[in-house]
């Protein structure tokens, strides 16, 4: 496809444990992203969401991490097989991060104007007094105010929300074509988290940016993707657009968690139906579909084979068994309207 | 409501902490409320906004600045003899946030559970201890077999059903639960809130739930109490509250909350606040939340809002409603 | 998949769940914080070597003494100044040659063996080496154990009561470290008669203050962990929060700094003795013997080796195991 612009293919990263175990944190993760959408990739914490996005940017620790298989394909060019040299031009340029602790990801001891401005030379030669302008544009169009005076505090004068406004305008400051934000509201409060999620989608209007935005919380997957990836114990387990996934999930675990979430609109009454057991241990994981554990339609093909990709629709594709011909047929209950609230799965 | 019967009275509760160098941190500043037996009241807020300061105030971690907590027509704030004390503190728990560090590493889920048995009952034999701890795990879905294991062999969520038996162990009548699934992942969560309402119902417990997530509030409570900067700026049965909130602060909040739903969230208009949560070492004058506000008026820089009751059991603190 | 598809049939798409709770379990057995750091240390090579050092020169400086029929203390001129022999190990210089070759048991006539040689009185090296080791690792283990229950109780109460209590004992503190201790040390030495006592006491009396600091630091920290303010939900009372709770999760950081204090020990001692401000002869520790040998160093450079050995082999495993100690005992590494 010609709108293509990062595509992962068969991505497999694994880790190092102290007793010389291996946990495999990300097991053959495919996806693509097309030119100025918002994906999301939603996942527990362990189901190798953030593995992913850090191997694609290839900042993973390279003394207990290893990328053991995979493909990741910018523009056409595989990333993987960049030099460090030539990754370091990518990083900030074309593809930038935007990382979960606003804190940890400035430099304590520079003024925030010259971490802007650090970020901006490096890939683009300007003069001084240009450079000065440029950064204090890129904390205005962020919603700094008084961008000229704040160049000159130290990261800790910032509150949380700004640090994170500051975080995002260093990883617009290229331009890049692809923004990748790692759980960019969760250390934040609800409010603030309001600001920074507008601020998103009001950049990437302006700037047509791609942006894939890892996040546990469906709620800001609902407002800010057009397409979600379902991660699960290291594999898309489900990905399609929004609606599909919140109106047509086909996987168990999508279903789960829909129903496990309360709703701010529901009637108290709704009882929430939990999933139930522990995501597996990934370094001992069980034959089969790692969600067979906690299913509740699971069936004795999950527990040794796992399942392959099925293609619901052109966008909609899931990895379950009940998806096959020979799986027994899965009701679905609609209620009044099809909220999902009384849309429960059922097996004959 | 009014008929029911009121476990708790919070008065005007005060919590300052001195930060050095002459500053005075108003944590809690004047908080009032009840609590009713057999409720749940949610208390929300954002970081900072001193929800957890206040729960702990009341189940005397801290000790308040003034201002009263009555347990049922008693005050816990006055001094009392070590027993009075021993018995107090067996009513009243506490369920904390972070699974992890609310366990002992060093001490065996046994060990951790019968504490409290152990306290409170001291003639109590070890085979008693014990039996009365699996029962205990029994009733938090858990079972003998974790009873000699390490906190650290457990996932949060198992983690968090180990606390609650904890605060069980003791039979109190009142727990307060301080953001007890903020480090639980989403599908755990719904486990934890679901085992929290059975518990309610089988023992006749009562809550008091502090969260930021006004949706799982909402979910669990039957009144919710907003904080803001130190202060209650609004009560009210969780629907009503919901359906009418009445303070902008409520109102923005509210509206801040990304639904998972989005057909729902596209056609959503947000009240985005301006700015940051001021410092609450340095406050702003008259009503705290003027400074966001987005119908901030003249009266509020100079005249603190006073806590009135608008309609039937719905408290607000804003000059927009003044009668 | 680890099985081709063709044998996924269709008999195997019923429901068949998992018991209720199997996925709550817990595999293998309940590993307890100790086991676990043991098996981590087992696993350090230079760790565990070092320990079994420690071990081994423990035992040689309890029975070393009196492998030999010498005992430390017994002159006979007669014998002074021998070379170390050893029969069968002459091809290692255990000959009893001096620095001319020639053998001065056959020359002297003498036909016990010295394994360590003897010292200008005459005194049977192997002997006092081990019963140095004994007296500088007496000294090293009781000043050590000294300065822990000083350290554990100074930080603990200073950490655990806070406010005004832990400021004053702080200043306290404060001033101590003040005070170079070398010359705190050498005037208690000299108000008291050099001794095993004396050296002990004046490591101690400046030496706690690293313990008090690191337990206070550790206290401070774990009191804002939710257990703690569970367990005073609770109605745990402050001794029990302090033996069941606080204690045993700073354990780890004690041991680690009282593996690191005891080679400091040894080698103060070593420097207070060589310096002539240690044991009196004929005692000896490993400094009075390493100072002895230091003398005629150029003519019977096995009175300086030997000793020497000893003491670096000593300080190097401690210093291995502490190390090992840390990162098997640090609760960061744990997950």
């Amino acid at each position: 496809m010609e709108d293509t612009i990062l595509k992962i293919d068969n991505l497999h990263v694994s880790f190092k444990t102290h007793n010389d175990g291996e946990t495999k944190a990300v097991r053959g993760v495919s996806f693509e992203l097309k030119k100025g959408e918002t994906l999301a990739i939603v996942g527990e914490s362990g189901s190798g969401k953030s593995v992913t996005a850090k191997s694609l940017m290839r900042l993973l620790p390279k003394q207990n991490s290893m990328i053991k298989d995979g493909q990741v394909f910018y523009e056409g060019k595989d990333l993987l097989k960049y030099s460090i040299k030539e990754m370091q031009k990518i990083r900030g340029s074309e593809i930038s991060m935007v990382f979960q602790d606003p804190m940890t990801s400035l430099n304590p001891t520079m003024t925030i104007g010259k971490q802007i401005m650090e970020g901006l030379r490096k890939h683009q030669a300007f003069r001084k007094k240009e450079l000065f302008k440029k950064a204090a544009d890129l904390l205005e169009l962020v919603g700094i105010p008084s961008p000229m005076e704040r160049m000159k505090d130290y990261p800790h004068q910032f509150s949380g929300g700004m640090r994170q406004r500051v975080v995002i305008a260093m990883a617009l400051a290229c331009n890049p074509k692809v923004l990748l934000a790692d759980e960019p509201t969760t250390a934040l409060d609800v409010t603030i988290q309001a600001q920074i999620l507008d601020l998103m989608k009001d950049l990437q209007k302006k700037t047509g940016t791609a942006i894939i935005i890892i996040t546990h919380d469906l709620g800001v997957v609902a407002s800010m993707a057009q397409r979600v990836a379902v991660m699960y114990a290291g594999e898309i387990i489900e990905t399609g657009t929004v609606d599909e996934i919140f109106y047509e999930p086909k996987h168990p675990y999508t279903c789960g968690l829909l129903l496990s979430m309360p709703k701010l609109h529901a009637a108290r009454s709704t009882k929430l139906i939990p999933i139930p057991g522990i995501p597996p241990d990934l370094g001992q994981l069980p034959e089969g579909c790692p969600f067979a554990a906690r299913c509740p339609y699971v069936m004795k093909v999950c527990h040794s084979f796992s399942p392959s990709k099925t293609e619901v629709s052109e966008t909609h594709s899931v990895s379950c068994w009940l998806e096959d011909e020979r799986a027994p047929q899965v009701e679905w209950i609609d209620g009044a309207g099809g909220s999902i609230d009384e849309r429960k799965r059922k097996v004959d | 409501m009014s008929e029911k019967e009121k476990l708790i009275e919070v008065k005007n509760l005060k919590k300052y902490f001195n930060v050095g160098k002459g500053k005075i941190l108003k944590a809690v500043d004047d908080v009032s409320f009840d609590i009713y037996k057999g409720e749940t009241l949610g208390l929300v807020g954002e970081s900072g906004c001193g929800k957890s300061t206040a729960g702990r105030t009341i189940i005397q971690l801290y000790n308040a600045t003034s201002g009263q907590v009555i347990y049922d027509g008693e005050d816990t704030q006055v001094k009392k003899s070590a027993v009075d004390k021993k018995s107090m503190k067996k009513k009243m728990q506490m369920i904390y946030q972070d699974p992890y560090s609310s366990l002992n590493p060093r001490m065996t889920v046994l060990e951790i559970i019968a504490e409290g048995i152990g306290n409170h009952e001291v003639q109590l034999k070890s085979k008693e201890k014990e039996a009365r701890v699996y029962d205990l795990l029994e009733s938090v879905g858990l079972n003998k077999k974790h009873a000699n294991r390490y906190p650290h062999e457990f996932s949060g969520g198992q983690c968090q059903r180990i606390g609650i038996a904890r605060a069980l162990a003791v039979a109190p009548e009142f727990i307060i639960a301080d953001e007890p699934i903020a480090a639980l992942d989403v599908s755990i969560q719904a486990q934890i809130v679901n085992l929290l309402q059975e518990l309610q119902q089988k023992k006749g417990l009562t809550y008091l739930f502090i969260a930021h997530d006004l949706s799982m509030v909402k979910h669990i409570s039957d009144r919710i109490a907003v904080m803001y900067l130190g202060g209650v700026v609004e009560l009210a049965g969780s629907e009503d509250l919901y359906d009418n909130p009445l303070h902008p602060y409520t109102q923005a909040l509210l509206s801040a909350i990304p639904i998972p739903d989005p057909k729902i969230e596209r056609t959503r208009e947000r009240i985005i606040l301006k700015g940051d949560v001021p410092n609450p070492m340095d406050p702003p004058s008259g009503c705290r939340f003027r400074t966001r506000c987005p119908k901030a008026m003249q009266i509020c820089t100079e005249i603190v809002p006073e806590w009135q009751e608008v309609s039937s059991n719905h408290f607000v603190a804003c000059h927009l409603y003044k009668q | 998949m680890s099985l081709p598809k063709q044998e996924i049939t269709k008999d195997l798409f019923v429901h068949a769940p998992l018991e209720s709770g199997k996925s709550e379990e817990l595999p293998g057995t309940p590993v307890t914080f100790w086991s676990e750091a043991w098996r981590r240390l087992k696993k350090n090579r230079g760790a565990f070597l070092g320990l079994i050092t420690i071990i081994l020169f423990s035992v040689m400086a309890l029975i070393g003494p009196f492998l030999t029929e010498n005992s430390y203390m017994d002159q006979d001129l007669a014998l002074s100044n021998l070379p170390p022999k050893a029969a069968g190990l002459e091809w290692l210089g255990f000959d009893g040659s001096d620095v001319n070759g020639i053998d001065q048991y056959a020359a002297r006539g003498i036909n016990e063996s010295f394994w360590f040689g003897t010292d200008e009185f005459g005194r049977d090296l192997w002997t006092r080496v081990w019963k140095a080791t004994q007296i500088s690792l007496f000294i090293a283990i009781i000043a050590a154990l000294l300065d822990l229950i000083i350290g554990v109780v100074y930080g603990g109460i200073s950490a655990f009561y806070g406010g005004r209590v832990d400021n004053v004992m702080q200043r306290i503190i404060e001033v101590l470290i003040g005070i170079p201790n070398l010359i705190v040390i050498i005037l208690f030495i000299l108000i008291l008669e050099p001794g095993i006592t004396s050296i002990i006491l004046a490591m101690v009396i400046t030496g706690w203050v690293g313990m008090a600091r690191v337990v206070r630091g550790q206290i401070l920290q774990l009191k804002g962990q939710e257990y703690i303010l569970a367990a005073r939900t609770l109605g745990t009372s402050n001794s029990k929060l302090i033996w069941r709770h606080l204690v045993p999760n700073v354990m780890g950081s004690i041991i680690i700094t009282l593996m690191f204090t005891i080679p400091t020990a040894i080698f103060f001692e070593a420097f207070l003795s060589f310096i002539g401000l240690g044991l009196q002869p004929p005692l000896a520790s490993l400094g009075v013997l390493i100072e002895d040998g230091y003398k005629s160093m150029r003519f019977f450079s096995y009175k300086l080796i030997f000793p020497a050995i000893v003491i670096s082999v000593i300080m190097i495993s401690f210093n291995l195991l502490g190390d090992g100690l840390r990162d098997a005992l640090d609760p960061k590494m744990r997950k």
